[in-house]
């Protein structure tokens, strides 16, 4: 396929989505835009036209706070009044249409629960803008999941917004027959697609395509649209590849299996699953099949990352008593100290007040006091390991050894783990920071040894996450495993003198972060470089000439309580 | 959208058999389900609560109090006329990144501020009362809200003692939890409060998730007449959870199965009693739910997993899973 041509078929699947939502909402939950531009914000305005014909279309912005998603008591109105005044909230207030989402990956985990959860009442469908720049950002998983569609717009340099023929209603098609529900099902296996909604969605696609068709009866040219759309972007594997080794319990019913199930009605669906399965991979993106080897995608960094970060300590934690302040975005009033505010004056105020003003107590905005916690910050472990072969293989064994202990020990207490891995050209995130020891022993296991030591290229890498984490309201803690001797330059060229120098700037800069950092040498012999990098790193330097396991445990946690 | 019928979910039966057992037996202490999204895990809890008979609360009590308790209800003024009237049994989707206020109740503002009145809002602990309490993606939930959670469970009531109020009313419901591992842990402190645990994974069979589209959309199409279609079935569940309840004080648990259940529990390293508590009470229950007057031993075996894989102490280096150590002990020990 040409590029124009390949470029057409973006095109007409993310506005042929966009027009199959914008019909039925509520049927499909919700539709995913990938990128900004002005083709985006075409779609959009489409979008709203065609839905504010039958339903209300409400914008939650990224950072709305519950109270407003919900509805409750508007303060300053009832102060004044001296009534209740009640605000509806976002939610309640789209209910039957659509609520907007914008820079969707940013949306905090209870926001993108609460919506979550007004669409399993289903009164509500969502357009999630997703702003993401980064592959492995996402909008959080739960609200994925209830999307039938995602369309990565910013390729597109138009958008028509051009409508389908004859349009019949989507109640005179027929339901799929049994050879086209068995079409489907054997390509979300073959695909690796474990969820039932996508199962359901891609029925509902199909009927809905041929409706927009004027089709009463679906035909294989719908079933291959609904696959493409709602099928495709969700794919954890190519069809008929070997399934990926770190993933050995992702659900991938064989297809010898399916065979065996229904011998028989398998010879004569061969043919469509087939097309299915070719429209699929042709739709499947790239980047999609670059991240089969790490986590699933939506489901692996969304939800994971959010979770470990902490809400400001205006929420929860320790009580630190109260600060002026009006209650919003989680803030809770303290009603006996805003009282105590308010108390010396109210003789004044009701003297002032007018002569129908019949509150017992006079409060102003001024009085109200919100309450301050502590909160404990997370901690995580960022182990950088040399998986160079100048640190031999055997060692490496103790390394994954002593994560595998930490993890452990993090488990009980909540803290996170991060894996990163240096070794040959470049330094590569074996595990993002996660509680999971499933995850962390299957990153573990396929940890591969051998190659040169691109030290630079391991601590820089140590550096991006620890920021990340920082920002996140995570405490990070750096360890990193090497003998030091670094002979791989960050462009990936084996100059030792250029690495060593490279390597020397980079443990400055995590020096910078003002962390606790340890250097455990897991050379035959204490050498001098390590000892080095540790000062460079202002961390501590701790020799272990044969890395045991427990005790470097033990020199990792009494970082933590320093 | 309307709840889908419980006997019509296809598949899971594990999943189905431990809300049952939550059902007849609601001392079990919760079940913690395990698996991907999608895979209709909150589907079945809300059919579930949906399948049940009405209950009778009393008129206007943000309580759920059944009449006769209506004593309990913090709402209950003494002397006030008690109207009863049929509800259905609650069920109650906590979201992710609740506040401690919505969930334990909180002092009514809107009174307080344009009223000066101390009144206690209730939360969705009190919604949940005698019904269900289910929770997505519990890993992910903040500790201290789930700590509160399971106090509450474990002791039925749920005490305020904050913004000067002081408040306590019944709060039993069936807590289920749900949670994919692969994206944080629970502790196993938390994990141990759970009454049974069970792994839901997504149906492979071709048929069966052909059978899953065929079902949901015929409900799609017109949820009235599906929901009649199988009203029968779901009748049976009924019965059998009726039957089950009232046999249950008269299940026999004889000597030797105890002595097995302790043997089961050593083998495979359940800590603590609740192990073993739970196994006597599930397997309890699972005979009622049979029609059997006794527990026996294929009772035992079919509880074991559920009662104890969450249980066993995690051994990092081992990757044997937890279900099939127990499988394994209970093959040694009992054949």
């Amino acid at each position: 396929m040409s590029e124009a041509a390949a470029l057409d078929a973006v095109v007409s699947d993310a506005e042929l989505a966009l027009h199959l939502f914008a019909r039925n909402p509520s049927l499909f939950g919700g539709i995913v835009l990938r990128g900004d531009g002005p083709v985006r914000d075409g779609m959009v305005a489409f979008a709203k036209d065609a839905i504010a014909k039958f339903g209300p279309v409400a914008k939650i912005p990224s950072n709305v706070d519950t109270e407003r998603l919900l509805g409750g008591l508007d303060l300053t109105a009832t102060l004044a009044s001296g009534q209740s005044v009640l605000r509806a909230g976002l939610l309640d207030s789209a209910a039957g249409g659509v609520v907007i989402v914008p820079m969707a990956e940013r949306v905090q985990a209870n926001v993108a629960a609460h919506i979550a959860q007004a669409m399993d009442g289903g009164d509500v469908a969502a357009i999630l803008l997703d702003d993401s720049q980064e592959p492995d950002e996402a909008p959080p998983a739960v609200l994925n999941e209830r999307m039938a569609f995602y369309c990565d717009v910013s390729a597109l340099r138009s958008f028509a917004g051009v409508k389908a023929s004859k349009p019949i209603a989507l109640a005179d098609v027929q339901p799929l027959d049994e050879e086209q529900l068995y079409a489907i099902a054997a390509t979300s296996a073959a695909l690796g697609i474990g969820s039932v909604r996508a199962l359901l969605f891609t029925n509902s696609a199909a009927r809905a395509h041929a409706a927009l068709h004027g089709r009463t009866q679906a035909i294989d040219e719908d079933i291959a649209a609904a696959v493409r759309l709602v099928l495709s972007p969700r794919a954890t594997q190519m069809p008929q590849m070997e399934p990926p080794p770190p993933e050995p319990e992702d659900e991938q019913p064989e297809d010898d299996e399916a065979d065996n199930n229904d011998e028989d009605r398998q010879i004569e669906d061969i043919d469509l699953e087939d097309i299915l399965l070719d429209a699929a991979a042709a739709a499947i993106p790239k980047h999609i099949l670059d991240q089969i080897d790490g986590a699933t995608k939506r489901g692996g960094k969304g939800q994971g990352s959010k979770s470990g970060q902490k809400q400001k300590s205006a929420m929860r934690g320790r009580p630190l008593g109260s600060r002026p302040g009006v209650p919003s975005n989680g803030k809770r009033l303290s009603l006996i100290d805003s009282l105590r505010a308010a108390a010396p004056w109210q003789n004044i105020r009701r003297q002032l007040a007018r002569a129908d003003d019949m509150r017992i107590i006079h409060i102003r905005k001024s009085d109200l006091r919100v309450r301050h916690y502590e909160q404990r910050t997370e901690s995580l472990t960022i182990f950088a390991v040399d998986a160079s072969g100048s640190s031999a293989l055997s060692r490496l064994a103790e390394a994954k050894g002593a994560v595998e202990m930490m993890l452990a020990q993090a488990y009980v207490k909540r803290s996170q783990v991060a894996l990163i891995a240096f070794r040959q050209s470049g330094a590569e995130i074996l595990l993002p920071p996660t509680r999971s020891l499933t995850r962390a022993r299957r990153a573990l296991a396929a940890l591969p040894g051998g190659g040169g030591t691109p030290l630079a290229a391991g601590l820089m890498a140590a550096q991006q996450l620890a920021e990340a984490a920082q920002r996140a309201g995570q405490t990070p803690t750096i360890a990193i495993l090497t003998d030091g001797k670094g002979n791989v330059a960050i462009d990936g060229s084996a100059n030792r003198a250029v690495a060593m120098e490279e390597a020397t700037q980079a443990a400055r800069g995590v020096a910078a972060l003002g962390l606790n950092c340890i250097v455990i040498d897991i050379s035959p012999r204490p050498r001098e470089e390590a000892a080095e990098l540790a000062a460079a790193l202002n961390g501590r330097y701790l020799p272990l000439p044969q890395a045991q396991s427990a005790a470097m445990v033990a020199a990792i946690e009494s970082l933590h309580t320093q | 959208m309307g709840s889908f019928p419980f006997s019509a979910i296809v598949g899971q039966n594990e999943m189905k058999q431990a809300l049952l057992i939550a059902a007849v037996d609601a001392r079990i202490g919760g079940v913690m389900i395990f698996g991907d999204r999608g895979t209709g895990k909150s589907t079945a809890a809300r059919a579930l609560a949906a399948t049940l008979p009405l209950i009778s609360v009393v008129e206007g009590c943000r309580f759920n109090s059944a009449p006769e308790a209506i004593a309990d209800s913090p709402d209950y003024v003494p002397g006030a006329k008690v109207k009863a009237v049929k509800a259905r049994v609650p069920f109650v989707d906590l979201p992710l990144g609740s506040t401690e206020d919505r969930v334990l109740g909180t002092l009514d503002l809107e009174r307080a501020l344009a009223h000066g009145e101390k009144q206690f809002e209730p939360g969705l602990l009190a919604k949940a009362h005698r019904g269900f309490l289910y929770i997505d993606e519990i890993n992910l939930l903040e500790d201290h809200v789930v700590d509160l959670l399971l106090d509450v469970a474990a002791s039925g009531e749920n005490l305020v003692e904050r913004d000067g109020l002081s408040i306590r009313h019944p709060a039993r419901f069936v807590l289920v939890g749900s949670g994919n591992p692969e994206e944080g842990e629970l502790r196993p402190q938390l994990l141990d409060r759970f009454g049974l645990s069970v792994e839901v994974r997504t149906p492979e069979d071709i048929a069966d998730r052909v059978e899953i589209m065929r079902r949901c959309d015929a409900n799609e199409q017109d949820g009235a007449s599906f929901a009649a279609a199988w009203a029968d079935e779901d009748g049976k569940v009924l019965k059998r959870i009726a039957k089950a309840k009232a046999a249950l004080p008269k299940v026999e648990t004889p000597e030797s199965i105890l002595e097995d259940m302790a043997t089961l529990c050593k083998a495979v390293g359940a800590d603590g009693l609740r192990g073993e508590l739970t196994l006597m009470r599930g397997s309890r229950a699972l005979a009622a739910l049979d029609g059997k007057k006794t527990v026996t031993r294929k009772h035992l075996k079919e509880i074991a997993p559920l009662a104890l894989r969450h249980r066993l102490r995690r051994n990092v280096l081992d990757e044997t899973g937890s279900t099939t150590r127990i499988e394994r002990a209970l093959e040694e020990l009992f054949g």
